[in-house]
């Protein structure tokens, strides 16, 4: 039974139909940010600049994508469908009549589903690990930079330690099983989970010490909320069963944070060194504020532009970095459809297919692509003011 | 000046110290030892002739003690075989003398590698000297190439070429290796057949322009954009200072400017990035190596990582180290002598 295909332009207006709920969405959300882009600050300021509009269409086309993923993707990403093994693109699948857009792999899985759900995997770890990276760098950035002394010593050493690893050796360490066997993953993701609910705790109570009716509810939620995550993710023990992350992804979000927090670490410091010597902080210090309501309420305010910058850039990197960890096959199951494992099982057969490898590589580099437009824009935009 | 160096390089022997202990603790993890001796004996071991072979070839002892042997600060006692009363080498591949003896990284002695069969050493060096001359091709082309783009860019801010250039680089540091690898294995090796998709011809008969030109092109696109965007900051900094003014206002012509009084000062900030590159490269390296089958120094870290061969993992850890720590001094030194107005207490 032979296979029928479709032409090169069927295949393109395919794809785009079948991204539909995406172009809605980026139309409905371009749309009224160009329509309210005066009064929505450093955001709406994106859109006076092409490069900018690029950034920011990209990043949300990956968003979507990943939202609505299970209505964009025809097929089931694991799902295998033996006579489509190494189909070409355009090959309609004879049981369901759909298509499949960009070929088969050697398992005889969709191409265009697997690369589609495989932006869910990666837009929920990138940013997610990044934030953590963000408050671990911030929250000990700051002491080291404000206090300087044998602090800032100390600390510095750490990060200094941990960025003289060559990531991948850091990675082939910390992302094996057999580590999983070992109480380090959890040991680390406790103390990492711990520093926002240690930032928020502190940056509450530094503002609204001497209102107790606001601090205690802020207090009670932070303690709530970041309790019942932290012992979801740490302990897998969530009462109510919601947050959980299974044993591999928890120890690849370690390794991930672990990798790029000193990196925030050094570009804090380096700010609070600057802020701390203005005028603002030496009011503040006159007027008998606390060390840390300064570094909290008077110097990171001041600090966000070049922290939003540096954040957009990191996603990207962090998406690389999650995108080596699937090229070696670390951490992530063998089977999982994000683009790094992808492009890995696809790069070994590249003699023989190419079209499996061509989708995930472009997904990736687009998504960066997006992400660095954006943080150049942002650049731009900041250094206008 | 003097001071600072030594001070630095006090430094870097705590982290280098303390780097190798923690390689030291990660590989001798429970499940790695398992892991190694599994592959040492085999696939259908019982846990007592694991645990005896652990036992038997010393990595049962104290950690400390073990650190310390590897180190050279403790002596190596010969492997008696119970039954004879003789010393035997622990591996038959690598010899050892028969008496109680200092051997480790301080007298220069990196171990046994259960992997290759070797030692390390014999192992360890070749693979840098391949991995050397894929890093000075990377350099020849990159540098190069990434200081033009970002000379061309920053010399005149804002014009068309320098938009142009600009999204360039930005596109080149959203692709990593193993992105550009595929792509340019698709063009250049699959569609138009002119280069060999492969570098492992590369180690046996010699480097060519056909089989190790998509591993330079690969690692260097991913560092291109980065540099250039530096040079092209430090170029359009340098572009509005008084100087150049004055030099365009002596009536010099435009390039004369750029040439003479703008490249040597937008230099020195790019020698700092292109230093620290050399972190980067190494991750870069591992990428290139497996993806091109080179046998060089990522190949052998991917490969004593696997397998957890832990000598030659310690090995590549303090190698690759000593490289990103070196790089940093160096790049600290240079950058104080080539700009006049730091200088380091």
């Amino acid at each position: 039974m032979g296979i029928e295909y479709i032409g090169v332009f069927q295949i393109i207006v395919g794809v785009i139909g079948r991204f539909w709920p995406v172009w809605l969405a980026l139309a409905i959300v371009l749309g009224i940010s160009f329509f309210y882009k005066k009064k929505l600050g450093l955001y709406g300021q994106l859109f006076d600049s092409g490069v900018g509009i690029a950034g920011v269409s990209i990043c949300f086309f990956w968003l979507f994508t990943a939202i609505f993923a299970s209505t964009i993707a025809p097929f089931d990403p694991l799902g295998q469908v033996p006579v489509m093994k190494d189909a070409l693109p355009g090959a309609i699948e004879p049981g369901t009549q759909n298509i499949y857009f960009f070929g088969g792999d050697k398992l005889a899985r969709d191409v265009f589903s697997r690369m589609v759900f495989g932006s869910k995997i990666v837009l929920i770890i990138a940013p997610a690990a990044t934030a953590f990276a963000l408050m671990v760098g911030i929250t000990l950035g700051l002491p080291a930079g404000y206090y300087g002394g044998r602090i800032d010593s100390i600390l510095s050493f750490l990060a200094n330690l941990v960025l003289a690893f060559p990531v991948i050796l850091l990675f082939y360490l910390l992302v094996t099983p057999g580590i999983m066997d070992t109480p380090i993953p959890y040991g680390l993701a406790g103390l990492f989970f711990l520093f926002p609910i240690i930032f928020f705790l502190t940056l509450f109570y530094t503002r609204f010490k001497n209102r107790p009716d606001r601090l205690y509810v802020l207090l009670g939620l932070t303690i709530l909320l970041g309790g019942w995550v932290y012992i979801g993710l740490v302990f897998d023990a969530d009462p109510l069963g919601i947050v959980s992350i299974a044993p591999n992804q928890l120890n690849i979000f370690v390794a991930v944070v672990f990798a790029s927090s000193p990196g925030v670490f050094r570009i804090v410091r380096g700010l609070v060194m600057d802020i701390k010597t203005r005028d603002y902080v030496a009011a503040a210090q006159t007027r008998g504020e606390t060390p840390w309501y300064i570094m909290l309420w008077e110097i990171l305010p001041n600090a966000r532009g070049p922290l939003i910058v540096d954040a957009c850039l990191r996603i990207g990197y962090t998406t690389i970095l999650l995108g080596t960890l699937g090229y070696f096959g670390l951490g992530l199951a063998p089977e999982s459809p994000d683009w790094g494992t992808a492009i890995k099982d696809a790069s070994r057969l590249l003699r023989s297919f190419i079209h499996p490898a061509l989708p995930p590589t472009i997904a990736l580099m687009s998504f960066v692509l997006g992400l660095n437009l954006l943080a150049d824009a942002l650049r731009e935009q900041s250094m206008k003011d | 000046m003097l001071t600072f160096i030594s001070r630095r390089l006090g430094t870097m022997l705590l982290t280098m110290l303390c780097l190798t202990l923690v390689v030291f603790f990660m590989v001798n993890l429970e499940p790695n030892l398992r892991k190694l001796s599994i592959s040492q004996l085999d696939m259908r071991s019982s846990d007592a002739d694991i645990e005896q072979w652990l036992v038997k070839n010393g990595y049962r002892q104290n950690f400390f003690v073990r650190y310390g042997q590897w180190l050279g600060v403790v002596q190596k006692q010969p492997n008696v075989d119970p039954a004879t009363g003789k010393a035997v080498p622990r591996f038959s591949y690598c010899n050892e003398p028969a008496e109680p003896y200092f051997g480790g990284i301080l007298q220069g002695n990196f171990g046994c590698s259960t992997k290759f069969k070797t030692l390390v050493a014999n192992k360890l060096f070749p693979a840098l000297a391949a991995t050397g001359k894929l890093m000075f091709w990377v350099m020849a082309t990159m540098v190069p190439i990434s200081l033009l783009i970002g000379i061309l860019a920053g010399m005149r801010e804002g014009s068309r070429t320098d938009r142009t250039l600009s999204v360039a680089s930005i596109a080149t540091t959203a692709t990593p290796e193993y992105v550009s690898g595929v792509i340019f294995t698709v063009i250049f090796a699959s569609w138009l057949g002119w280069l060999n998709g492969s570098a492992a011809s590369a180690t046996g008969q010699g480097l060519t322009f056909y089989n190790f030109t998509l591993p330079v092109m690969t690692m260097a696109v991913y560092g291109i954009g980065y540099i250039a965007r530096m040079t092209r900051a430090s170029m359009v900094e340098v572009m509005t200072q008084q100087y150049i003014r004055t030099a365009r206002l002596k009536g010099l012509s435009f390039s004369s400017v750029v040439i003479k009084h703008a490249l040597r000062n937008a230099l020195i900030a790019p020698f700092t990035v292109i230093m620290l590159q050399f972190p980067w490269l190494l991750t870069g390296v591992v990428i290139v190596e497996t993806m091109f089958r080179y046998q060089g120094f990522g190949f052998t870290l991917v490969e004593a990582a696997g397998n957890n061969d832990i000598d030659l993992l310690l090995g590549c850890s303090l190698v690759s180290v000593f490289i990103v720590l070196m790089t940093q001094l160096i790049s600290d030194i240079g950058y104080a002598y080539l700009n006049p107005r730091i200088r380091v207490q």
